[in-house]
């Protein structure tokens, strides 16, 4: 389950130390955004010693690399594939070319390596109007992209739109991004909430991230982790009722009926599905999921 | 008849002050205080020598104070904390005589006994009327209770009121009676607010400081502790806090009531009272204006006085009625021993106020400390000085998993079973050991500057100087 990734600035010691201990299911370690242009070099061995020297336990490791065309792009991925990251983030991906030559150059970084080919995974991120009309094309570019992240941020920017905390401006982003991942059978992660302080916005902007299919969402501040991990989690209320429709629909299979209802509600595949989906979700999270006789 | 006296130094003349007394003050003030300084200047001027300071806190403020041990003027601390900046003055040796340290329910135990005798005390009060009838919610130096004035104020030969706002009598309420009362000066200024009381205290808002509060919080709830009548006491340090604010939604949830909050109390515990998270404030110091207002206006917040809050020698004390305790440290060892009288250089920058005393009194005592700080574990395998005795610390709490004292199992099976992470101590030393290395060890060698007397009144550690 990968509910949370959080961002860990890859200049910053302390936050390196302490990464794992928030409770996120993964961690972005950045060298783009979040380091200026003259410390590339130290954030690059910051980080790798941070992965050499530290555990960080059952957190995915995910490493945000600077965008093509940026002259720290070849250096990052020969300085980031040895660490053997589950993931790396190219940045302003806009199309299914910027997937072949990053994969391109990640292959030849795994072959120097002595790694086994396709092992370092790709999410990238899409925060530019042609990344966010390509979402189907980038997500089915290669076997490498396990999922795509939508970054509203930039994005807003290159839209000339006005940026706001109610997120309307985004909202075509959101569904274009869910709706390109669903088809091309990849997860998607929202763009994270950037008001620190406003507990109650971010709890609501999860929950609407959730609701429209997104599967987790990125955090910019480790306070905002169990909030996330929250939304994007099955409640009791969930869990208890994919118990009762697994229950109908074997009660129903033992006696051979095609067709059952729960409390007057016919449960359809889809029904199903979700129930599987639930406690799928509630077993990996150790919630309780299926009920074992 | 009043007990006005026109200045200070008349007062001083008054009750005889001569070289070789035992003057006391409290630290009510903080570091806002300006009592001691006035009265130590006097002294000076007057050419005493050879006092000995008998203080429930010292803190940076008084620094003056290392001028007039000097100068001979003071030859003596007995105190329960010191800030940095006297710690390091009395750690580079500036004493002769040890300092004897005492913890806040120990020293107005040997006061209430006589084992400490008190020549002149010195209370600072922010309000007070002619005939010496004092409290801490008036004026403009409020600091709502005195509680570390009371045994001073009953016992000590002399005892003088300071005050920089005066009150018809008689001034309601009385924290300090006028039966014990022997003048009072008014003063231009007692205090400075801004070092009293610091306004508002904050809760951290460090990740890691969070997530060792969030830790604590679940530790409380899974100790089988929180049950309606639930008692706590927290320090006022930003990770202490910030459990509050975890512990409240717990409460919430189980629909628990508490019965009281006690020790030094902050806003955050005003707000679990009115909210009716609990029914009742003990306050020994209030340590921010919230504190301060609500002890003045809510009679359901009420001021204790140490012996009641912590004595050991009272016929009972409220530490002893109290559940959960969280305290801070500086360093912890294997035996669950802590220290938070010096720095992890031997150092001297602190004391244990309340800290042996109610981990001794709480059904649980609980550490909660980052892992490491700086580049140093927190965890070692002797502490530099004892301030607590492991024998009475029940879990230590980090970032990355909590410890549980080998002499409560049950207690970490139920924290296991809560889903909490678990470890040896060890194991958390460790970990942290992996990142850090492990540290050279660092013990001062020098001549012995302070010792620490237990509540019980052994002498449980001596501190050297460095060097």
């Amino acid at each position: 389950m990968r509910r949370t990734m959080m961002f860990v600035p890859g200049n910053n010691p302390g936050m390196l130390l302490n990464a794992d201990v928030y409770g996120a299911d993964a961690l972005i370690l950045d060298l783009e955004d979040a380091v200026a242009p003259g410390e590339k070099d130290a954030a690059r061995v910051l980080v790798r010693n941070a992965l050499r020297a530290f555990d960080y336990g059952s957190a995915e490791i995910i490493i945000r690399i600077n965008p093509l065309g940026t002259p720290f792009i070849e250096d990052d991925i020969r300085a980031v594939v040895p660490l053997k990251p589950a993931m790396i983030m190219p940045t302003k991906v806009a199309g299914a070319e910027d997937i072949h030559a990053v994969s391109a150059m990640i292959l030849e970084a795994e072959r120097a390596n002595g790694l086994p080919e396709g092992s370092v995974g790709l999410i990238p991120l899409l925060e530019t109007a042609m990344g966010i009309e390509n979402a189907y094309h980038i997500a089915t570019a290669d076997p490498r992209v396990k999922a795509i992240f939508l970054g509203a941020e930039d994005l807003s920017s290159d839209l000339q739109a006005i940026r706001s905390k109610e997120n309307h401006e985004i909202l075509y982003a959101r569904g274009r991004v869910v709706m390109a991942a669903r088809a091309a059978g990849v997860d998607c992660y929202d763009t994270p909430f950037t008001d620190v302080n406003d507990d109650e916005g971010l709890a609501q902007d999860a929950a609407f991230a959730r609701a429209i299919g997104f599967t987790g969402k990125a955090v910019i501040s480790p306070r905002h982790v169990p909030a996330v991990n929250e939304a994007f989690s099955p409640s009791e209320q969930d869990i208890a009722y994919a118990r009762e429709v697994m229950a109908v629909i074997q009660e129903g299979e033992r006696l051979g009926r095609g067709a059952v209802s729960l409390r007057g509600k016919m449960i359809d595949k889809p029904i199903v599905d979700r129930a599987r989906r639930v406690l799928d979700a509630a077993e990996a999270l150790g919630l309780g999921g299926y009920e074992h006789e | 008849m009043n007990k006005m006296i026109g200045s200070l130094r008349e007062a001083m003349e008054a009750c005889q002050l001569r070289d070789g007394m035992t003057l006391s003050f409290h630290h009510h003030l903080r570091n806002g205080d300006q009592v001691l300084n006035q009265v130590l200047a006097q002294a000076a001027q007057m050419g005493i020598k050879g006092l000995t300071i008998q203080a429930s806190s010292l803190f940076d403020v008084h620094a003056p104070l290392i001028d007039h041990i000097k100068s001979g003027v003071v030859t003596g601390i007995e105190t329960n904390y010191m800030s940095g900046r006297i710690g390091r003055a009395v750690s580079e040796g500036v004493l002769q005589k040890p300092v004897r340290f005492r913890s806040h329910g120990g020293r107005p135990d040997a006061i209430d006994t006589g084992r400490v005798h008190i020549d002149i005390a010195f209370i600072a009060a922010p309000a007070a009327d002619p005939m010496g009838n004092a409290n801490g919610v008036a004026g403009p130096a409020a600091c709502g209770s005195l509680g570390y004035a009371m045994s001073d104020a009953r016992h000590a030969d002399r005892v003088v009121i300071i005050t920089d706002h005066m009150e018809p009598y008689p001034l309601m309420p009385a924290s300090i009676g006028e039966e014990n009362v022997d003048m009072v000066v008014k003063v231009d200024s007692i205090g400075d607010p801004k070092g009293i009381v610091s306004g508002t205290t904050r809760i951290t808002r460090d990740p890691v400081g969070l997530t060792i509060a969030r830790y604590a919080a679940q530790v409380i709830e899974h100790s089988g502790l929180l049950k309606p009548g639930f008692s706590f006491q927290t320090g006022a340090g930003g990770a202490s806090l910030a459990v509050t604010q975890y512990l409240k939604p717990i409460m919430k949830r189980l629909g628990v009531t508490g019965s009281f909050g006690l020790g030094g109390i902050t806003g955050y515990l005003v707000d679990m009272l009115e909210e009716g998270y609990f029914t009742s404030l003990m306050d020994v110091q209030c340590f921010d204006l919230r504190a301060v207002q609500s002890i003045r206006d809510n009679p359901r917040h009420q001021e204790v006085s140490a012996t009641r809050y912590a004595s050991p020698g009272a016929r009972t004390a409220a530490v002893n009625s109290l559940d959960v305790v969280v305290l801070g440290a500086t360093e912890i060892d294997t035996g669950f021993n802590v220290n938070v009288h010096t720095d992890s250089n031997g150092v001297i920058m602190g004391g244990s106020g309340g800290h042996s005393d109610t981990a001794a009194g709480a059904k649980l005592s609980m550490i909660v400390a980052p892992l490491f700080r700086a580049r140093l574990p927190i965890v070692v395998d002797k502490v530099l000085c004892v301030t607590t005795p492991g024998d009475t610390v029940d879990v230590l709490v980090t970032q990355r998993g909590v410890a549980v004292n080998p002499a409560r199992p049950e207690l970490r099976d139920a924290l296991k079973q809560g889903g909490l992470p678990v470890f040896d101590i060890g194991e958390l030393k460790d970990m942290a050991e992996r990142v850090t290395g492990k540290p050279a060890l660092v013990r001062p060698q020098g001549r012995v500057v302070a010792e620490v007397e237990y509540r019980d009144q052994r002498i449980i550690d001596r501190i050297h100087s460095m060097g």
